[in-house]
């Protein structure tokens, strides 16, 4: 186990250590009803995948480079908000707050992306209106993409919080239910990537 | 003397993983690993190395590598003390989305298989309208 540097946390580790667990724990629980919600809205898209309606099916419709790239961006995004935890853990306040802010500035190029390609399939008249298909796939990435903003939201307060008042306990305990979340996500979307994206292209 | 409150009750609530941290060598090795496992299938896809069923089990497979890698990588799962409260949790959603995705697909396969074709072209017909 790493020392805690933490002036506050030397008073009272063990009261610290059990509130963090209980937190830490919680949040963990949280995600894991979050993945049932993602694999009902996996299982609807499995099921309807093939219900395009005389539209244009998935083979044809996905712009595989720009999803890889999509896939790229919130890979490492996910690596700097384990840096930017490390850098936590060890009390650097200047480097938590520049690779937050990294993986934030990626998290957002990733949402950017996503909705240049929505607007894309909408205005080539693939809505979420179109077919079966297209509302399971809208409902599916859109989700994601909702999570992904709310973590944006979420990291931009920490970043603020951070600023102000310091690594304190508190929001040590923060960001490590961020990361969670975030780490979370990312393998959310490695679903996304393989079973929508891949297997569509096929 | 300040502590000796807290081990009184230490059993009475169930210790979890905490914040467990990783080290900057495991997050490099997970985000290794996870950038080989998306360009390999990727690739794989895009240069049509693989058809059908192959295929369909090579994505899966490099999938659920990747998921192993970042839960113990990223996620750190399974690295807690005893009694492992997280991966019990993990463990049992895990069961219940494999019922939940699983009997989805196989109840509607079902259901399509069951379909005569004349019901199917009833169907057709009603959603063309």
């Amino acid at each position: 186990m790493p020392v805690q540097t933490l002036s506050h946390q030397e008073r009272h580790p063990e009261q610290h250590r059990e509130m963090d667990d209980r937190v830490i724990f919680g949040f963990w629980v949280y995600l894991m009803t979050d993945c049932v919600l993602f694999a009902s809205l996996f299982a609807v898209y499995a099921v309807l995948h093939n219900n395009t309606f005389g539209g244009l099916p998935s083979s044809t419709l996905f712009n595989l480079p720009n999803v890889l790239v999509e896939t790229l961006l919130l890979l490492t995004s996910s690596f700097t908000c384990g840096l930017a935890m490390l850098a936590a853990h060890r009390n650097d306040k200047n480097m938590t707050l520049t690779w937050f802010a990294v993986t934030l500035i990626l998290g957002a190029t990733f949402l950017g992306l996503e909705l240049r390609e929505f607007h894309q399939l909408v205005a080539d008249g693939n809505s979420w209106q179109r077919s079966g298909f297209l509302s399971s796939f809208f409902t599916l990435v859109g989700t994601h993409g909702l999570h992904i903003a709310t973590g944006i939201l979420w990291g931009a307060l920490m970043l603020l919080e951070v600023t102000r008042r310091g690594l304190t306990s508190i929001n040590l305990r923060r960001l490590s239910t961020f990361s969670l979340f975030w780490h979370f996500l990312d393998i959310v979307w490695i679903f996304i990537f393989s079973f929508v994206y891949l297997m569509g292209a096929r | 003397m300040e502590n000796q409150p807290y081990i009184d009750t230490a059993h009475l609530t169930p210790p979890t993983t905490g914040p467990a941290h990783g080290t900057l060598r495991s997050y490099s090795i997970g985000f290794c690993l996870s950038l080989l496992l998306t360009i390999i299938p990727y690739l794989v896809v895009v240069n049509h190395v693989q058809m059908g069923t192959a295929l369909v089990v090579t994505i899966l497979g490099v999938a659920v590598v990747q998921l192993v890698v970042q839960l113990l990588f990223f996620l750190h799962l399974g690295r807690e003390e005893k009694p492992y409260w997280n991966l019990f949790v993990f463990l049992f959603a895990a069961m219940v989305i494999g019922i939940l995705v699983i009997g989805s697909l196989w109840i509607m396969h079902n259901l399509n298989y069951n379909m005569t074709p004349a019901e199917m072209n009833a169907r057709m017909l009603d959603q063309a309208e």
